[in-house]
């Protein structure tokens, strides 16, 4: 299953390859989404993608032999660790760490122009490194350790010296990381039944309730000005980064303090990361401890649709069980219990929706119809939670 | 927008970006104060009009901006001495819309100083207003600059008194925009002999800042963009150095230069204007409107209002506006052309072209 569009991209990474990317016939990607933007310095080739697959898949790159990037991101659950709430990391004294956010799929993650639910970082490539040294992911000091096996395994000598031709010291993070990110960007899928619907015309892709829910979803429901959806193509995101009243609502007392205290630390990038995973209350201040800016509070990134109705729990802090849940939340103007106060910060386009029950069900409905084949087995968090 | 204000050094840097092309070497940045430690910032909200549906009910839309600016305004660091509310904080002037404005005003963590509105006027003709905020026009001293507060949107004895069955059709009336039935603010005669009283007293080198509702200038009468009586108001800031005058009312960026006076407009928290078409009825001094301003994104109902904090470490104001959903802008006073000037969007190079696809 993981490995579904493999042959595709593969293909589409030798073309370029063999020619200049402007010159070489674009692949047709799958039903429902846009060419892939593969980098102009990492382009795909079937032995580097491989080879991230494989350290993809690889516990030795934590500090206890029992984490790898596959741990949270599994192909068997839509490159998620559905159905945590938050993601479990290394373990310490028999307890398994755990951060603050949940797991965002890998799938289809090749087309979102920043990385992570505050988007603090700018690509697949760079993403990739910072899981390996967050003290509770995979709990490495450094990058160190990783050297030491990718330069010494037999299997990985070969490897990188057959994809990079490099070996020894030359071999460094950025090579790692290029495989990895070129592992990821075959992770697409489209070909949902809303794609059949949408894109290629087939009425009966969606049942009526669905049907009822996609208009629901365009109009009373206004969910596709931030969960977008083209003429040609659909992301289901508008890769901006929404205050949508989920966490930053448990801590509004607290953020004058907390805001303070940050821009007081004036945290690098890579000290962001540690603290945001590590403190749930500064996690919550969102895209604000990426850009320090008043948008930024207690925002974070639209996510894809895309296989969203197997990938429960919800929202960045997992806080949501069910899609109806989300709905519900939405419904509510931007809070999760009806009545209770929403943030001063809240996004401007969050506003009670005033559905009824039976709009709820369709437009939870319409989320089901966006799971591609190759997870479709998979079961389904949208009304009822699912159980670890 | 970066919730830290810029220091000292950060503006004296904007200043002389804004100068570009080297026109002003930084020494004849002149400088208000010789000690540092005067400098301050002070916040500006504006234009909020709070208004009643029914019972415990308010536009959910305008309560948002208020509620949002001002607890943004909470996080500015370092904080700033004090917020200015810059009027129209009601939509129909009732009591229920001041109490619920207020509330959310009692939020703020700096003293509060608030300006006339004709939506909070002319129901009663500012008494519930007064009641809570105190006087419609004072003045005070910060840290070496005279701050004044006027209430311009007064208009004719005979139209406030005489002409309307009701206060409600009163304030309907002078809510409307392109309304033949409306009148044009002014500031009035009384008011204008207690400013020059007030203004006799301060030195001609201090640094004045005067805050109204509607512009102290003739922009656009049809919407009461407009003070019938700006010249005499102008005539009496003229011998100022460093004369300032921060208006609300319209609900965008404007700023000009007449003579010795900047004038700059501040956003509301609540929707936004469109620019109104060029109105002359003589050669006039009308801003030129020359950065068009992205136009509202119908989903995000923040878009295109905002709030500023201010600094007056120049003498002349300088308005940092925090735009929803837009890039943030710097309205500063450019020493080389003697005008207040964006200071990144002026150069024409730079304008972001307004949206024509929708």
């Amino acid at each position: 299953m993981k490995r579904t569009l493999l042959g595709l991209l593969v293909a589409a990474g030798l073309a370029a390859t063999a020619a200049r990317a402007a010159d070489a016939p674009a692949a047709k990607p799958p039903l429902g989404l846009p060419p892939l933007p593969i980098p102009e310095d990492n382009l795909q080739t079937p032995e580097k993608i491989a080879l991230g697959d494989k350290l993809f898949d690889d516990k030795r790159f934590s500090s206890t032999g029992q984490v790898a990037c596959a741990t949270c991101h599994d192909s068997k659950k839509a490159f998620t660790d559905s159905p945590l709430r938050t993601s479990e990391g290394i373990a310490k004294a028999g307890r398994k760490l755990t951060g603050t956010r949940n797991a965002p799929t890998v799938v289809n993650a090749a087309y979102f122009e920043t990385m992570f639910w505050d988007g603090r970082s700018p690509s697949l490539e760079d993403q990739s490194q910072h899981p390996f040294v967050n003290p509770v992911e995979m709990g490495l000091k450094d990058h160190q350790p990783i050297l030491k096996i990718v330069r010494s395994d037999p299997a990985y000598v070969k490897a990188f010296a057959q994809v990079f031709g490099k070996k020894g010291a030359q071999v460094t993070m950025k090579e790692v990381q290029q495989a990895i990110g070129a592992f990821e960007r075959t992770q697409v899928a489209g070909n949902s039944p809303f794609d059949r619907y949408f894109y290629a015309g087939d009425t009966k892709a969606l049942t009526d309730a669905q049907k009822r829910g996609f208009d629901l979803y365009v109009n009373k429901g206004r969910c596709v000005s931030c969960h977008r959806i083209e003429q040609t193509q659909a992301l289901f995101t508008d890769n901006r980064f929404h205050n949508v009243g989920v966490g930053i609502n448990d801590i509004q007392k607290d953020v004058p303090e907390l805001a303070e205290a940050f821009l007081q630390a004036k945290a690098s990038l890579a000290q962001v990361d540690v603290k945001v995973l590590g403190d749930k209350r500064t996690s919550e201040l969102g895209r604000f401890a990426v850009t320090r800016d008043f948008e930024g509070l207690g925002a974070f990134k639209t996510p894809t649709l895309r296989n969203v109705a197997v990938t429960p729990p919800y929202m960045h802090d997992g806080s949501l069980k069910t899609l109806k849940d989300v709905v519900v939340h939405y419904n509510n103007g931007g809070v999760t219990k009806e009545g209770n106060p929403v943030n001063d910060f809240l996004s401007g386009g969050i506003r009670p929706l005033n559905l009824t029950e039976a709009e709820i069900d369709d437009l939870v409905s319409f989320m089901e119809g966006l799971t591609s084949p190759e997870y479709a087995s998979l079961p389904s968090g949208a009304r009822t939670e699912v159980k670890p | 927008m970066n919730p830290i204000v810029p220091s000292r050094r950060d503006f004296l840097k904007g200043a002389a970006a804004a100068a570009a092309a080297g026109v002003v070497p930084m020494s004849l940045v002149k400088l208000a104060f010789a000690d540092p430690a005067q400098d301050f910032t002070f916040a500006y909200i504006s234009d909020a009009h709070i208004q009643h549906i029914s019972g415990t009910k308010f536009v959910r839309n305008w309560d948002r901006g208020l509620i949002r600016a001002v607890a943004e305004t909470n996080l500015l660091t370092p904080k700033p001495d004090f917020v200015m509310f810059g009027g129209d904080l009601g939509q129909l002037g009732m009591k229920e819309e001041l109490d619920h404005g207020a509330e959310m005003l009692s939020k703020l963590r700096a003293p509060l100083h608030c300006v006339m509105g004709e939506h909070d006027y002319y129901l009663d003709l500012g008494e519930y207003w007064s009641k809570l905020f105190g006087p419609q026009h004072y003045s005070f001293d910060h840290k070496g600059v005279h701050f004044v507060v006027l209430n311009s949107i007064l208009t004719h004895d005979e139209w406030t008194y005489n002409r309307w069955p009701s206060a409600q059709e009163r304030m309907l009336q002078m809510a409307g925009l392109d309304n033949p039935n409306g009148s044009p603010f002014m500031v009035g005669e009384k008011q204008r002999a207690w400013l020059k009283a007030d203004l006799d007293k301060v030195g001609k080198t201090t640094p004045l800042v005067v805050f109204s509702h509607s512009p102290l200038q003739k922009l656009y009468k049809g919407w009461n963009f407009w003070t019938d009586d700006a010249e005499e108001v102008q005539a009496l800031l003229a011998p100022f150095e460093k004369a300032n005058v921060v208006y609300g009312h319209v609900h965008q960026i404007q700023y000009n230069q007449i003579g010795n006076i900047s004038f700059n407009a501040v956003m509301a928290t609540a929707w936004p204007w469109p620019y109104p078409n060029s109105y002359a009825q003589a050669q006039h001094t009308m801003p030129v409107l020359t950065v068009p301003m992205n136009r509202a994104d119908p989903f995000f109902e923040r878009d295109a209002t905002g709030w500023q904090f201010i600094d007056v470490h120049t003498g002349r104001v300088a308005l940092k506006y925090n735009l929803y959903n837009n890039t943030a802008r710097t309205v500063a006073w450019n020493p080389a052309t003697g005008k207040p000037e964006d200071t990144v969007f002026q150069d024409p190079a730079k304008r972001v072209p307004p949206q024509v696809h929708y």
